[in-house]
């Protein structure tokens, strides 16, 4: 797909309207450059959507084409984490820690309906209603499952965001402050 | 004939004949039955299929389903109790192995304590839960069960109910599972090689394993509660998402099941359709197993080899049903719609093209001395345990066990074909791999025999929307791609399902983990783990 045909999501550039210097700006560009292209993914999957993310991992879809093949058993090495599946009450304190464990700068991609509202088990006792309740979310892809390139879509929305973002002088991604 | 049998060891028991023979006995000679059931010769119930705990509304108890391996016949064992404040039931997994994990599901979902049981605690939600999810008058209020931000306390202890034979007093004893000094090491649930967010705690002496002790329930999702709320062609969707491996498969099982109750006839043309996908359904399933296996093993580029033939199975199939993983195929009376006219065509294509890749696979890796050395003698399972604790499938047959529900019940169009039922007799590591292997090659010939003889006629026959099974209970199980997979349905006429239970053919194989990992290296746990290739959220439903 080209650049120019993602027609949506035209925030993502108003984001830069702020102003930036135009030294630390190119620094930046090169900068951000490199760090969307090589977005490490950790290996982390509840369910259906974690098959299908292994798929995008294999030779057909090969996700390697755009820098997300080394796939982290760690969080502490992982720059993103693909909330691949439901994630229920007994999970939610686990991938809480799994993302307060990863190093920032940390985005989080939710994959599928269940990790975006709790999909079709949304009335269940045991599902977590979206994992945007415990985690910021950065990318949302919708599908039960998402076909891989749904799952490519959405990545690559994830290298734009991390492009335009400020590296040097200040971030766009924020977190709230602990207030502990 | 075995209703005098039955008449003989128990005379007081309630026996119906309607459809499968249902025994109902009080808990005080449930576990007599049982034992005789089990251990008397010409009956020799040795299979618990699947145990369902209940909710009667005016009682609480259990219905287990029974099979002998020897004489093929069935039976419902079924006992309750009229106490809802404090249930309690005499324990059987003494008898069945299988039933050490279910009791404790059945403790669960339904508050029922089962007398002199091991480890009586919660197998799939917190220790910290308050509620019986499965009882009808369940409260599901968000604001008793909010979400967690910490995780559970982890025990080392568990306790058994006993019972004092003097003045029948209950009393609550302390069971270590895992000394002070014991050297425990936890894997999981984030972590690759367990297939998803399964956990073990794993105890250690140097590099051997003691003890394995499996935590359940990071993924349950509470299907078979959210089933008794939605109407039959609604709960088909849930199945898929079960075992994804296996969606195809699990989705028979229940409209089965629902057109059995219905007595709904089933066009020849739907059974022909049904069983081939199936028959990719575990192709494609099978070729993951290799995938992930390998993967697992440190072999990476098998992987890529696997999932590039995996590939080609899912494009014959998303030709069909316009999905790749969770097809939505099969509806109550037949499929969603008729076959893509390219599909005879791939398929042949696909039976040609596949073996010889097969020969590959097994150049490059089965030959390898690394993964000889890894599988062979290794996490041995013998007969008598897999029948014991359910392990059916490919694990259950790699032992030597004749288990597979396609060859002694047939279903669908698999009395019209001619195929081997692959045995091995050795139960180790490396013979549930060569099963597996065998039966992508049996799965073929299968679908060679089909493609050419579709008959022509309707695709589904018409239903109404709204769908209300006659009263009783049903029972209807397939040949997933793991194991036996089977849909327990209790109706009370309404069009919600009474109560819905899924025999999930991978909570048995993670109970064996501990069985047959003791006494071998803590790397073997990996490789075992991956020959059993189970399916998390399959476990935990």
């Amino acid at each position: 797909m080209k650049y120019e045909e993602f027609n949506d999501n035209e925030y993502l550039e108003q984001l830069r309207a702020s102003g930036t210097n135009v030294i630390v700006g190119c620094l930046d560009d090169v900068i951000n450059w490199g760090r969307s292209n090589s977005l490490w993914p950790l290996t982390f999957a509840t369910s259906c959507c974690g098959i299908e993310f292994m798929a995008v991992g294999a030779a057909r879809y090969d996700f390697s084409r755009f820098g997300f093949e080394v796939t982290r058993a760690s969080p502490r090495q992982a720059d993103f984490i693909m909330v691949a599946g439901t994630i229920v009450h007994k999970m939610a304190p686990v991938l809480k820690r799994l993302y307060d464990q990863m190093a920032e700068p940390k985005y989080v991609i939710a994959v599928g309906g269940c990790a975006i509202s709790g999909g079709p088990f949304k009335n269940s006792y045991h599902v977590v209603q979206g994992v945007d309740s415990i985690i910021p979310v950065d990318v949302y892809i919708p599908g039960c499952p998402p076909r891989p390139e749904a799952l490519l879509y959405g990545m690559i929305q994830l290298q734009r965001k991390v492009k335009v973002e400020r590296f040097l002088g200040g971030k766009n991604h924020k977190e709230k402050e602990n207030k502990e | 004939m075995l209703v005098d049998k039955i008449k003989n060891i128990a005379p007081e028991a309630e026996i119906d004949e309607n459809g499968i023979l249902t025994v109902t006995v009080e808990p005080a000679k449930y576990r007599e039955l049982a034992l005789r059931l089990k251990e008397e010769r010409d009956l020799s119930f040795d299979f618990m299929i699947c145990m369902t705990g209940m909710d009667w509304g005016d009682s609480l108890g259990v219905i287990n389903l029974l099979q002998s391996t020897v004489h093929e016949h069935k039976l419902f064992l079924k006992t309750f109790t009229t106490d809802r404040e404090n249930p309690e039931l005499p324990t059987v997994s003494d008898i069945w192995a299988t039933a050490n994990l279910n009791e404790r599901e059945v403790y669960d979902f339904l508050g029922i304590r089962f007398i002199n049981h091991p480890d009586m605690r919660r197998l799939f939600l917190r220790n910290d839960w308050i509620g019986y999810p499965l009882r009808k008058d369940y409260d599901a209020n968000p604001e008793i069960n909010p979400v967690p931000l910490e995780s559970e306390e982890t025990l080392d202890a568990t306790s058994t109910f006993e019972i004092n034979p003097k003045d029948g007093e209950i009393s609550e004893k302390e069971n270590i599972l895992f000394e002070e000094n014991e050297y425990v090491v936890n894997i999981g649930p984030q972590h690759p090689a367990t297939h998803g967010v399964l956990r073990f705690r794993v105890s250690l002496e140097g590099e051997i394993v003691k003890k394995v002790d499996v935590n359940c329930g990071y993924i349950h999702r509470g299907i078979e509660k959210l089933c008794e709320s939605l109407t039959y062609p609604q709960t088909l969707a849930l199945t898929d998402r079960l075992d994804y491996l296996a969606a195809h498969q699990n989705r028979h099982a229940l409209c089965m099941c629902i057109e059995e109750a219905l007595g709904l006839e089933i066009p020849e043309r739907v059974k022909y359709i049904r069983t081939i996908m199936d028959e990719l359904n575990r192709l494609s399933s099978h070729l993951l197993f290799w995938s992930c296996l390998c993967m697992d093993m440190g072999a990476l580029t098998a992987f890529f080899y696997g999932f590039r033939d995996r590939e080609k199975v899912l494009d014959i199939m998303e030709e069909t049903t316009g999905g790749r993983l969770i097809q939505n195929y099969n509806v109550i009376g037949g499929v969603m719609a008729d076959i893509h006219p390219n599909l005879i065509k791939r398929i042949k294509e696909f039976v040609k093209y596949l073996p010889p890749m097969i020969k590959e696979y097994h150049d490059v890796f089965t030959g390898n001395v690394i993964a000889q050395q890894r599988l062979k003698g290794v996490g041995i399972l013998k007969k008598e345990d897999a029948i014991s604790y359910g392990a059916s499938g490919p694990t259950g047959r790699a032992c030597g066990w004749s288990c597979d529900v396609r060859k002694h019940t047939p279903y669908g169009a698999y009395d019209k074909v001619d195929f081997k039922e692959i045995l091995h007799s050795e139960g180790d590591s490396f013979a549930r791999y060569m099963v597996r292997m065998e039966e992508i090659l049996e799965s073929l010939h299968i679908l060679e025999q089909l493609v050419d003889n579709i008959p022509a006629g309707d695709y589904a026959v018409k239903t109404k929307p709204l769908i209300k099974l006659p009263e009783g209970h049903y029972f209807k199980s397939v040949e997933a791609s793991r194991g036996e997979f089977g849909v327990y349905l209790e109706s009370r006429g309404d069009k919600y399902p009474y109560r819905v239970k899924f025999r999930s053919p991978c909570l048995p194989l993670v109970s064996i983990v501990d069985l047959i990992t003791k006494g071998g290296k803590i790397a073997d746990l990996i490789a075992i783990g991956g020959t059993l290739d189970y399916v998390v959220p399959d476990i935990d439903r």
